[in-house]
């Protein structure tokens, strides 16, 4: 692995530079010790990045847009039924990285991912696979909450009718129904399922997409920005359901808040640059990171 | 105190955050400057039987415990505001617990002086005076150093002041034996001997509060607990 040639840029984070340029001196003593791999070694990532019992398992996976490297030669493994949060500042690639997952970035023209993508052992990016298929495993819900103008009813029966999941109407109805209770919204809706979805609160209707995002019983439930739009009542309601939902599904959420990452999730990944800096414990994470730029980060020393 | 952009605690992007935590480290070391006076007053009291020194003391001790309440309550500003992270939510939770040890060790000097005042009044007690006087400048020493260490984040510093806890304790051991030996040869010296064994008693636990505040630089240096671990595992996070 080359070590990387692209350092911190001075003005992104000008205590880095100082630490880095400053000689053994009584005054370094003084300080918190910083560690002194302030600048980033690609492919390197501190913490514990893999796992015994990987879900998704990735290896120098990297991103390009064009000729721009979105992603460079992460290596994570996503464990079963954990709930991991990427963070990061805005452009560090964590998102990119999210929608690989399921490969959500295959619409994009200039796109090109290059590494090894397995979720379960298989091949994510293999030719000859359903893509479709991988969706339904692979779920997402996205920033805003982006329902069909369609009946809450038919919102969440949708994957499951295209996936052929009911043959019955009652099965349909059952399938209905666990999925909004899951999400936390039947008791809110039980009445009105044949009303637009467009017309419920904002909270209601990223709940409902968590809903039909779990109708088709995905193994894993991609989030990105879930409670970006939503208001803190809605927001402890959702992540309430990611506490519910980890028993039996993987979950990924990429969120900028930092407090929700330290709240729903098991371990934490902190993007710089598209680098993946450190995987912790979250425990660990926002108590003691093991590298300088994920605690600048935290502490809001830069982003 | 250092400059803002050369204090770790410094240089967040929000310069309010910064002011907020430098204003805390700042106070927390202003209420350990009166704290540490108040023991050296309480000290001089005893040795000189200042009777009207002893009284000021006791009034001081209202202002230690301002202090203390003061700082409570900007920590938890600071925890509500800021929701703070890794090293500046070590700092905040360090004074929460280290303003307690303050605390206390305010009500241990108020303490020698309600002795020093008993000591006046009853005359003097040359019994056991060279101890405590022994046994003051050293735990003295460890407070100044441990409040040092705070200051100037020096988990080193902080390691040597536990490591003298130990050599206190043993101190004061030895000086309780003196004083049961003045006490058994004439039952007359009981009362006095008593006194003098709380000021003791007193400065030994002062001692006990500077080794809380030196296990918390620690804390807040290296992220890491050592309190109730040993001294070779103190000695192992502050190596690393």
């Amino acid at each position: 692995m080359s070590v990387i040639s692209d350092t911190i840029s001075s003005s992104m984070n000008p205590t880095v530079m100082k630490e880095t340029k400053m000689p053994e001196s009584d005054s370094t003593k003084a300080k918190i010790e910083r560690p002194a791999d302030t600048v980033i070694e690609e492919g390197k990532t501190v913490g514990i990045p893999f796992s015994d019992d990987p879900k998704f398992k990735l290896r120098d996976v990297n991103v390009f847009y064009g000729e721009t490297r979105a992603i460079k030669n992460i290596s994570l493994d996503i464990a079963r039924n954990e709930v991991i949060a990427f963070i990061g500042p805005s452009g560090c690639g964590k998102s990119t990285f999210l929608r690989c997952l399921n490969r959500m970035n295959d619409s994009i023209e200039s796109c090109r991912i290059k590494g090894s993508l397995l979720l379960d052992g298989q091949n994510i990016y293999d030719s000859k696979r359903d893509v479709v298929e991988l969706r339904a495993r692979v779920g997402m819900v996205f920033q805003k909450p982006n329902p069909f103008p369609k009946s809450i009813y038919d919102n969440v029966a949708y994957g499951p009718r295209i996936h052929g999941l009911a043959n019955r109407k009652s099965d349909l109805d059952d399938i209905v129904e666990n999925s909004l209770r899951k999400a936390g919204l039947w008791n809110e809706v039980r009445d009105r399922l044949d009303a637009m979805a467009t017309g419920m609160s904002g909270g209601q209707q990223q709940r409902l997409c968590i809903a039909r995002a779990i109708a088709v019983s995905p193994e894993v439930v991609l989030m990105d920005e879930p409670c970006s739009a939503l208001d803190p009542i809605a927001t402890a309601r959702i992540e309430e359901l990611i506490a519910e939902l980890s028993e039996s599904y993987t979950i990924v959420i990429v969120t900028h808040s930092m407090q929700q990452a330290a709240r729903v999730s098991n371990r934490t990944a902190y993007f710089h640059l598209g680098h993946l800096v450190e995987v912790n414990d979250t425990s660990k994470v926002f108590t003691t990171p093991e590298h300088e730029l994920t605690e600048s980060y935290i502490t809001g020393r830069f982003g | 105190m250092p400059s803002k952009k050369d204090d770790v605690y410094g240089d967040h992007i929000s310069n309010r955050f910064n002011d907020e935590l430098l204003a805390l480290k700042t106070r927390f070391l202003k209420m350990g400057g009166l704290v540490e006076t108040q023991i050296e007053s309480a000290l001089k009291a005893l040795a000189e039987g200042d009777g009207y020194l002893a009284e000021e003391i006791r009034a001081n001790d209202r202002t230690v415990d301002r202090m203390e309440m003061d700082i409570d309550e900007e920590a938890m500003l600071i925890i509500a505001r800021r929701q703070p992270t890794a090293r500046d939510l070590r700092l905040v939770i360090s004074v929460i617990r280290m303003v307690a040890d303050l605390e206390r060790v305010g009500d241990e000097a108020k303490k020698i002086a309600k002795f020093a005042i008993k000591l006046t009044e009853e005359g003097q007690a040359p019994q056991g005076y060279g101890e405590v006087r022994h046994i003051g400048a050293h735990v003295m020493a460890m407070l100044h150093d441990s409040l040092d260490a705070f200051a100037r984040l020096d988990s080193e510093q902080a390691l040597r002041v536990m490591k003298e806890d130990k050599r206190v304790d043993e101190e004061y051991q030895a000086a309780a034996r003196t004083l049961l030996t003045f006490m058994m040869e004439d039952a007359r010296n009981i009362s006095r001997c008593m006194s003098v064994m709380w000021v003791l008693r007193s400065l030994e636990r002062v001692g006990d509060h500077a080794c809380n505040i030196a296990e918390n630089v620690i804390f807040m240096v290296k992220g890491e607990d050592v309190r109730h671990s040993p001294m070779e595992e103190a000695e192992r996070v502050v190596g690393r």
